[in-house]
C-alpha cells in the first residue's frame, strides 16, 4: 500500500534539506519527494502538519541482550521499544552470552532480527575473544557475516597493544572500532563520577580522568595505524578537548554522545535511584555543557542511546550492587528535543544529523537519508506533544529510567520502516 | 482554644496559708524530719516542693532533700498525643532506699500522673513509703490513689480546668477554675 | 516538639533546631543511665531490629542497650554473610520485617544509600547505623553530644578530624552537624585520603597535622584501615604514624585542655598513642555511654509518641 506524507517540515540534513515537502513511498522505497503531492488511487495519506519529518533514526550504540540476557531484553523487545522511540534502525553491542565474537553469533542476531524484529538491526563484533581484551577477534569472520563495526563496548581494552592490533586489522575491512574508553585501575571500582556529589553520598569516584586517559590512548593509536577510531558515549569536557585536538590534526576519529550525558547531571544521583548508575557516570553541569557544545560544533557526530536494559530486579538492590545502565531508547528523541532543541542549544538539523546521516556514514550502512528509489525508513515527530515518561509503558523489558514521571516535550508519533508502519502514536503496528 | 475564667479560688495569701498547713501536717504525721525527702513533679511540683522545703526549714530548722521527678517517660497515653512531649531531666541526687517521700504536685485529677510518678520512683529504688501532697484535688479519679495532703477539695465538671499558677512560672501566685466556652462543646 | 521524619538517615538533612533537640532529650537519657534500674517503660510493646550487614558489636550492642533501657523489645539480624550471597535481596529482607511488625530498624551496610532504600521500602522508622562512607548520624550526635557536655556548645569552637577522611562516615556526619552549629571544622590526613571537593562542605582541609591541630578545641581522631595500605593509599603503617599520630607533643600544640575524642576501636601507637587515649583530656570510654543516652533520645523522638 502506497504511503503519502503530506504537509510535514521534512529535515534531510544529509541532501541539506528543511523544508516543506511530501513523500510518495510505495512499497518498501521513497518514490517521490516534492511539494504538493497528489495522493494516487488507494493511498493512505498521513496530515504531517506541523510535525517534523526525517529520515529514519538509527541509533549505533544499544545493547539487545539476546543471546544470553532475555531476562533483560530480546531482539523483539528491543527493536519494539527501538521503533516506539522513532528508530527504524540499531546497531547492537558485543557483549552478549555467548559474546558476538564469532560469526555464528552475528548471524544468529540477523537471523533473529528478521524474524522477531521490527528495525533493522546491525551487529556489532566482539574487538576481542571473549570480550577478554587479550586476543583480537576473527574480525574477517565478523565482517563478512555482517558485523558493521567492532567493539569490546561495556569493557575496555586495557592493554594497549592489543587495540593497537584491532585498529590496524579492523581497516582491512573498512570496520570502524568502537572503543569504551575508561582505564579500569583508575575507575577503581567506582559507582558515580568523582566530585563534590559522590563525596556528600559516600559513594566511590570514577574520575574524569578514567576516560580521558583512554581517550588520549585510543587517539594516539588511531594516530599511529591510521585506523578508524569511534569513542563511545564521551562524557567529559577532558575527551572533548582530547577529541578537538586530533580532530584538528586529522586524525581519523568519530564520536558519539549519549542524551544523558547530554541532559542529566550527577545530582540527579543523590536519590540513591539505581537507574541513574551508568557508565561513563553522570557528570557535573560542566562537562554536560562542554560535551553539548563539541555536539553542537560537530566534533561529536552522533547520538546514541547507550539503551542498556536490566531486569527490575537487578536494579532493585543497594546502588554498590547495582548494574551500570539505563534504557534510553524510547527516551532518547524527547529528553533531546525538552533539553537541548528547545532551549535552544542544538537545532534539530543538528540533532538530526547525528541520529541519521553521520551513523550511517560511519558504520556505511544504508539509510540515513530520504532519497527517491532509496528504503524507505522514516520518523515524523510531534515537536508539541507533551507527556510524562511511563516506564511501566516501554516495550524495552527494562524499566531502568531515571526519568520516570519526568514531562518531557516532542515525541516521535510514527515510525515507518521499509514502507511499513511499525510504530503509530507510540503504539507498535505488529504485522 | 481561649478559657474563660470561672473563679478564681486562691490568691497569694490563701496559697501561702495553705502550703504552710501542709508542711505542718507533713512534720505531724512523719514525726519530724528524720528520712523525709521532698520530691516535686514536673513541672509545677517542683516549685510548690521547694516552698515546702523552705517552710519545713522555718519551722524546724533543717533542710529536707529536695528532688524533681520528670515522668514524661512513664506516661501512659504517650501514643495518644499529638504533640510529643519534651523529655526533662529527672534529678534525685540522693538515695530513696528507706526514705519517707512526699511527692508533691500541684492538682490531683486522674490519677494518671501519679501512677507514672509511683512506677518511676520505684525504678529509682525502694522508700520506706511514699505521701502525696497536692494544692487542690479536683475529683474524677480513674485510678484508685489518694492524696495524704491536700490543700483544698474541689469538686468540678470535667468540662472545667484548674490552673495553679505560680510565681516562679506563671508570674503570680493564684488558682483559677477556668471553662471552655459553650461553642466548644457544640463544636468539639 | 518531635522530629519531623520518619527516618534518621544522616545529619545532611537534619537542622539545627532538630540536632539542638536530640542532644536536649539525650541529657536526661543519661541520668538514667546511672540508676540502678536502667529501664522505663517508655517503648514497651515497640519492636526495634537491627540489621547489621557488617561486623560492629560496638554500634550493634549501643542500639541494643539503647532500645532495652527504653522497654522496647529488641531482635538482632546478624548478616554476617550478606543477604547477597543468600540471594535475599535487601528489600525482601525488609518487607519480611515490615510483616512481622517491626517499629523500628537499625541498619548498617557497607553499601552508601542503603537505608534510604530501606526507608523507602517500609513503613517503620529506619535508624542509619553506618552506610558505606556516607553517613554514621548517630556517632556524630554521640560526639556532639560529649563536646556539648565538656565545653557547653559550638559556637566557634575549632574542631579537627584528623585521619582517613576518604572513607568515613563519620566525618562526613561530623561535618554536617558540626557546621550546622556553627562550629569551624578542619579536616587533616594524607592527600589520598581527603574526599574531592570536601572543602565545599565549609571545611578547612589541611595535610600538615602541626598546622591543623594549633589552637583547636576538639581533637576527633578517626580509625585508620589497614586494608587502606594495602590499597596503596600510603605507603605504611609507620609512616602514618609518623605524620599523624596524635602524640602528647601534637596534643600540646591543640588549646590547653582540648577534648580528645575517637569512635573506636582504637589502634594504639598508629592514630593515637597511647598516653593521650589513656590522657585525661581523652573522653573516649565517655563517649560509649554517651552513644546509649543519644541513640535512646532518637528512639524516643522517632518511635516515642503517636504513631
Amino acid at each position: 500500500m502506497a504511503i503519502l506524507i503530506k504537509g510535514g517540515r521534512v529535515i534531510d540534513p544529509a541532501r541539506n534539506l528543511d523544508g516543506r515537502q511530501d513523500i510518495l513511498i510505495e512499497g518498501e522505497k521513497i518514490t517521490t519527494l516534492a511539494a504538493n503531492l497528489e495522493a494516487p488511487a488507494g493511498a493512505r495519506v498521513i496530515d504531517a502538519g506541523g510535525m517534523i519529518v526525517t529520515p529514519g533514526l538509527i541509533d549505533m550504540h544499544v545493547h539487545l541482550r539476546e543471546p544470553g540476557y532475555e531476562q533483560k531484553e530480546t531482539i523483539a523487545s528491543g527493536t519494539r521499544a527501538a521503533a516506539a522511540g522513532g528508530f527504524t534502525a540499531v546497531a547492537c553491542m558485543a557483549n552478549t552470552k555467548p559474546v558476538a565474537d564469532s560469526a555464528s553469533v552475528i548471524y544468529f542476531i540477523k537471523e533473529k532480527a528478521r524474524q522477531e524484529g521490527v528495525v533493522r538491526v546491525y551487529p556489532v563484533g566482539a574487538l576481542s575473544k571473549g570480550l577478554e581484551g587479550k586476543e583480537i577477534a576473527e574480525i574477517g569472520d565478523l565482517a563478512a557475516a555482517g558485523a558493521v563495526a567492532i567493539s569490546d563496548d561495556g569493557r575496555p581494552v586495557m592493554n594497549a597493544l592489543v587495540m593497537r592490533h584491532a585498529l590496524e586489522y579492523a581497516k582491512m575491512f573498512n570496520l570502524p572500532v568502537i572503543s569504551h574508553c575508561e582505564d579500569e585501575a583508575l575507575a577503581n571500582d567506582g559507582l558515580m563520577h568523582e566530585g563534590l556529589v559522590a563525596t556528600i553520598l559516600g559513594l566511590r569516584g570514577i574520575p574524569a580522568a578514567a576516560e580521558e586517559v583512554m581517550v588520549a590512548r585510543d587517539l594516539i593509536l588511531a594516530e599511529l595505524t591510521g585506523g578508524r577510531l569511534h569513542l563511545a558515549h564521551v562524557s567529559t569536557a577532558g575527551s572533548v578537548r582530547l577529541l578537538k585536538e586530533a580532530r584538528a590534526r586529522g586524525v581519523r576519529v568519530t564520536a558519539e554522545a549519549t542524551p544523558h550525558h547530554l541532559c542529566l547531571t550527577d545530582m540527579l544521583v543523590q536519590s540513591y535511584d539505581t537507574s541513574t548508575k551508568v557508565n561513563p557516570p553522570l557528570r557535573p553541569a560542566g562537562d554536560v555543557a562542554a560535551v553539548v557544545a563539541a555536539l553542537a560544533a560537530g566534533d561529536i557526530d552522533v547520538i546514541a542511546s547507550d539503551h542498556a536494559p536490566h531486569a527490575d530486579e537487578d536494579k532493585d538492590v543497594e546502588y554498590d550492587y547495582a548494574p551500570f545502565g539505563m534504557v534510553g531508547l524510547e527516551t532518547a528523541v524527547p529528553l533531546v528535543v525538552t533539553e537541548l532543541i528547545l532551549p535552544g542549544k542544538l537545532t534539530w538539523q543538528q540533532a538530526i544529523k547525528s541520529w541519521t546521516a553521520n551513523p550511517a556514514r560511519i558504520l556505511n550502512i544504508p539509510g540515513g537519508s530520504l532519497v527517491p528509489g532509496g528504503v524507505a525508513d522514516v520518523t515524523i515527530i510531534d515537536p508539541d506533544m507533551e507527556k510524562e515518561v511511563d516506564v511501566n509503558e516501554f516495550y524495552s523489558r527494562g524499566h531502568n529510567s531515571p526519568l520516570q514521571g519526568r514531562k518531557l516535550k516532542g515525541w516521535p508519533v510514527l515510525t515507518i520502516v521499509g514502507g511499513r508502519v511499525v510504530m503509530e502514536n507510540g503504539k507498535i503496528i505488529e504485522e | 482554644m481561649e478559657l474563660m475564667v470561672k473563679a478564681r479560688i486562691m490568691d497569694a495569701d490563701k496559697l501561702r496559708r495553705t502550703l504552710t498547713r501542709i508542711a505542718h501536717e507533713i512534720l505531724e504525721r512523719n514525726r519530724g524530719t528524720e528520712n523525709l525527702v521532698l520530691i516535686g513533679i514536673r513541672r509545677r511540683g517542683v516549685p510548690l516542693a521547694e516552698r515546702l522545703q523552705k517552710l519545713i526549714r522555718e519551722i524546724e530548722g533543717v533542710e529536707v532533700p529536695l528532688g524533681i521527678l520528670d515522668i514524661t517517660l512513664y506516661r501512659d497515653d504517650l501514643t495518644t498525643l499529638s504533640v510529643q512531649p519534651v523529655i526533662h531531666r529527672t534529678e534525685i541526687p540522693f538515695n530513696i532506699n528507706g526514705k519517707k517521700v512526699v511527692l508533691v504536685d500541684d492538682v490531683l485529677f486522674t490519677g494518671r500522673t501519679l501512677r507514672a510518678a509511683l512506677d518511676a520512683l520505684i525504678d529509682l529504688g525502694r522508700p520506706q513509703n511514699i505521701q502525696l501532697a497536692v494544692i487542690i484535688d479536683r475529683g474524677h479519679r480513674e485510678l484508685p490513689v489518694r492524696a495524704d495532703y491536700v490543700g483544698k477539695n474541689v469538686p468540678t465538671s470535667r468540662k472545667e480546668e484548674i490552673a495553679v499558677q505560680l510565681v516562679e512560672i506563671d508570674g503570680v501566685d493564684q488558682v483559677l477554675i477556668r471553662e471552655l466556652p459553650e461553642e466548644a462543646d457544640v463544636n468539639p | 516538639m518531635r522530629l519531623q521524619r520518619k527516618d534518621l538517615l544522616g545529619l545532611k538533612d537534619l537542622s539545627a533546631e532538630e540536632i539542638e533537640l536530640i542532644l536536649e532529650t539525650a541529657a536526661p537519657m543519661k541520668e538514667i543511665l546511672g540508676r540502678d534500674i536502667k529501664k522505663v517503660p517508655t517503648l514497651r510493646g515497640k519492636l526495634v531490629v537491627t540489621m547489621f550487614y557488617e561486623p560492629s558489636t560496638r554500634t550493634r550492642t549501643s542500639f541494643e542497650l539503647a532500645a532495652k533501657y527504653m522497654g522496647a523489645d529488641t531482635m538482632s539480624i546478624a548478616t554476617a554473610t550478606s543477604s547477597v550471597q543468600k540471594g535475599e535481596s535487601l528489600r525482601d529482607t525488609a518487607r519480611t520485617l515490615a510483616a512481622m511488625g517491626t517499629d523500628a530498624v537499625i541498619i548498617r551496610h557497607s553499601a552508601a544509600g542503603s537505608p534510604a532504600l530501606l526507608a523507602r521500602t517500609i513503613e517503620a522508622s529506619v535508624l542509619n547505623g553506618g552506610d558505606g562512607m556516607h553517613e554514621h548520624p548517630t556517632q556524630a550526635l554521640l560526639d556532639m553530644f560529649t563536646i556539648k557536655e565538656k565545653l557547653g556548645g559550638f559556637k566557634g569552637l575549632k574542631v579537627a578530624i584528623l585521619g582517613d577522611i576518604l572513607h568515613s562516615r563519620v566525618a562526613r556526619s561530623n561535618i554536617w552537624g558540626l557546621t550546622k552549629m556553627g562550629a569551624e571544622v578542619r579536616v587533616v590526613g594524607p592527600a589520598t585520603l581527603i574526599p574531592p571537593e570536601i572543602e565545599n562542605l565549609g571545611v578547612k582541609v589541611y595535610y600538615n597535622a602541626e598546622e591543623a591541630l594549633k589552637g583547636v578545641d576538639v581533637i576527633n581522631v578517626l580509625r585508620i584501615q589497614r586494608e587502606r595500605q594495602k590499597k596503596g593509599l600510603f605507603p605504611s603503617l609507620r609512616e602514618y604514624a609518623r605524620l599523624y599520630e596524635l602524640t602528647p607533643e601534637r596534643l600540646k600544640l591543640a588549646r590547653p585542655g582540648a577534648l580528645v575524642l575517637h569512635p573506636g576501636p582504637m589502634n594504639r601507637g598508629i592514630e593515637i598513642a597511647p598516653a593521650v587515649a589513656d590522657g585525661l583530656q581523652a573522653a573516649i570510654t565517655e563517649q560509649v555511654t554517651n552513644g546509649v543516652a543519644v541513640r535512646m533520645a532518637l528512639l524516643y523522638l522517632l518511635i516515642g509518641g503517636a504513631n
